[in-house]
């Protein structure tokens, strides 16, 4: 099973002509991804990929009820106004490719989101992967394998380096989610962590973490005071990252004393989490947990 | 971006937050002439965008011109925690009662702006937050209502000023919340704002980052970013590459930041010290894989390169090729490891072995020789 996206999950490409959008659009349908629809505005009519393009998220809808999903490939400038229009057509969940989006522009649509029960996936992400069913994002399908490990990462690369040797220890995923590289993520680990939770088919999580902000430390403690009922192992990026550097991602960063990988390695540990020291220990790690 | 203390204070101005007179000089005599048109007792300070300026002797009173202009011939040129002071800001002297901090950070727990206040100004946020976390106020503000006077009362009440003293306060935290939306700031800190003596609130010093995303839309900004770089963090910024310094001397490339620094950690937990952190990004192609290689190749610090690269959009192909290319336009030979996976990984294998390339299979294996590689230079 799985979360947040399904085989049947209808979907809209939001910003389909353009470069990337085309690309992941046929990687997307190739790995069986049910794309209805995409929108560019003035390019209405239009068809890539054997999918029709419409001027506007509400006429995709209106044509095809059955969308529920959005993936936006849109230039930063003009992401915002894209995320604000899917959800007032009434898209549930809207993954947001796109890099660079200023991040006062980022919180106040991840507020609106929230204030109208919609659930972002990133900015600055992969996406999301139920493998052998779906793929809503850029992520290398052929790394991923079905099975019952749901994985939670703010990296991308990172993300198929360790689903990657996951697949070759013969360990499946049910779900995979690259929640994004900026400071204000859409939706965070607690979330994610809880639909896992609900997930009947999820047995395990991985947690891939990295420098800058809190949010490892705030799972950590959502972990330990739930009581958590599935094992978590987690991985954290950054050890030799300096202070005040940006290292790569716009959130990835220690600022005012907050967010080195120490304190959070520190957090997942006495919340009973499964630290990796090693991107290639988390198979056998997880091998472990499920069998206890 | 970080703005240096006087750009920080130009801006105050703009927004009605009141400062001391002050201007910029870039030579003792024109910090002599400022203190002239000032008038009486000037404070003469390094202008640098790191921290610690006052310990390291970057911040000197001065009664008179003359003096201030030995000030600023001892201070120009200093180097403070390696950055080399060009501007000084000349600023008139304050007869200070009281410093109180003031700011308002994005904070990345509740996504929307947080106000910190305290009525324990002139020191280091931080370290205050470790010693007396009870003496700063935390108010976040909704961004789709903006500031309202409840929070303004709030603040006042807690930096314990006096009534005549609260609507000043109102004034430029007022001030300071539409500076902080209209400039995408990360953060927006007058530290200190003192209370004068004859009463009345004054900005005496400013710290503004403003969200590197968002310099489209600030261009007189976006002209002067990357001023503080040398001359291998230029390049890179104009290659379009993610890139960090560190002091180690195993040269880094990787696509994604992720798992650029998965294999620096990587790196270390095997004995070895990265010399930085450079994110090639997704997708790039040979020229842009030439430039990353051609960069550490040149930098003196990074003895042994590490390439590893895991190929989604990026392919392995033109990732060998761009190597290649680097390699034969370079002046130094340095040890290299290169560890390829994913799309097309075969054909580059084959363009790296042709030009005698050892190809590495999987990360901790490739860590690990350039850690025992590094230690044989």
């Amino acid at each position: 099973m799985a979360i947040l996206l399904r085989k049947e999950t209808g979907v809209v490409v939001q910003g389909i002509t353009g470069r990337e959008g085309s690309f992941h659009t046929k990687a997307m349908l190739g790995y069986g991804t049910r794309i209805l629809a995409g929108v560019t505005p003035g390019k209405g009519g239009q068809e890539v990929e054997g999918v029709p393009v419409y001027d506007s998220v509400v006429e995709a809808r209106e044509s095809h009820p059955e969308i529920t999903a959005s993936i936006i490939f849109v230039p930063a400038r003009f992401a915002p106004d894209a995320v604000y229009e899917a959800i007032e057509a009434g898209v549930e969940l809207i993954v947001v490719i796109t890099e660079g989006i200023p991040v006062h522009d980022t919180m106040r649509f991840v507020r609106y989101a929230r204030m109208n029960g919609v659930t972002i996936i990133g900015p600055n992400c992969p996406g999301v992967i139920t493998p052998g069913e779906s793929k809503l994002g850029i992520m290398p399908g052929h790394v991923f394998k079905k099975g019952n490990v749901g994985v939670i990462s703010r990296s991308g690369t990172l993300t198929y380096e360790i689903a990657y040797a996951m697949t070759r220890a013969g360990i499946g995923q049910s779900t995979a989610i690259g929640i994004g590289g900026d400071p204000i993520p859409g939706t965070g680990f607690i979330e994610l962590l809880r639909m896992f939770e609900e997930d009947p088919e999820t047995h395990a999580v991985v947690l891939i973490g990295e420098i800058g902000g809190d949010m490892e430390e705030r799972a950590a403690r959502y972990i330990a005071d739930s009581g958590y009922s599935k094992p978590v192992v987690a991985y954290v990026a950054g050890r030799t990252a300096p202070p005040g550097k940006r290292m790569g991602h716009a959130g990835a960063i220690i600022s005012m004393g907050v967010g080195d990988a120490e304190s959070k390695i520190r957090a997942f540990k006495e919340a009973g989490v499964q630290v990796a020291e090693l991107p290639s220990q988390i198979p056998e790690l997880l091998s472990k947990a499920l069998k206890r | 971006m970080k703005l240096y203390e006087y750009e920080g204070m130009e801006l105050f101005r703009r927004y009605g937050i009141p400062v001391p007179g002050f201007e910029v000089a870039s030579s003792p005599e024109e910090a002599a002439e400022a203190a002239g048109r000032l008038g009486g007792r000037v404070v003469v300070k390094a202008q640098v965008l790191v921290g610690g300026r006052g310990k390291a002797g970057g911040v000197k009173i001065a009664d008179s011109p003359e003096e201030a202009g030995e000030h600023a011939r001892r201070i120009l040129g200093m180097s403070i925690r390696g950055e080399r002071v060009e501007r000084l800001v000349v600023a008139e002297a304050v007869d200070i009662a009281r410093e109180l901090y003031l700011g308002i950070i994005l904070d990345r727990s509740i996504g929307a702006p947080l106000i910190l206040a305290s009525p324990e100004g002139g020191v280091d946020i931080e370290e205050l937050a470790r010693t007396k976390p009870e003496r700063i106020l935390k108010t976040p503000v909704e961004p789709f209502l903006g500031l309202k006077p409840y929070h303004i009362r709030r603040v006042a009440r807690f930096l314990e000023l006096p009534p005549d003293a609260q609507k000043q306060v109102g004034q430029i935290l007022s001030g300071l919340y539409r500076l902080f939306i209209e400039n995408d700031c990360e953060l927006a800190e007058i530290n200190p704002l003192v209370v004068k003596k004859d009463g009345g609130l004054l900005a005496i010093d400013s710290k503004i980052i403003v969200d590197d995303n968002s310099l489209y839309r600030h261009p007189e900004l976006q002209e002067r970013a990357g001023r503080e770089m040398n001359k291998y963090e230029a390049e890179a910024r104009r290659l379009g590459f993610s890139y960090v310094e560190l002091d180690g001397n195993i040269g880094v490339i990787c696509n994604g930041a992720g798992l650029t620094m998965a294999t620096m950690d990587t790196v270390l937990v095997l004995g070895g010290r990265p010399a930085n952190f450079l994110d090639i990004g997704g997708g790039a192609r040979a020229d842009r894989v030439e430039g990353a290689v051609s960069l550490l190749l040149s930098h003196p610090k990074a003895k042994i390169l590490f390439i590893n690269i895991l190929g989604g959009i990026t392919r392995c192909d033109e990732v060998a090729r761009g190597i290649v290319n680097a390699l034969g336009k370079a002046e130094a030979k340095k040890g290299m490891v290169v560890r390829l996976k994913g799309t097309n990984e075969e054909e580059g294998r084959r363009i790296l072995e042709e030009n005698g390339i050892h190809v590495v299979d999987e990360m901790d294996e490739a860590a690990r020789k350039a850690v025992e590689l590094a230690r044989e230079v």
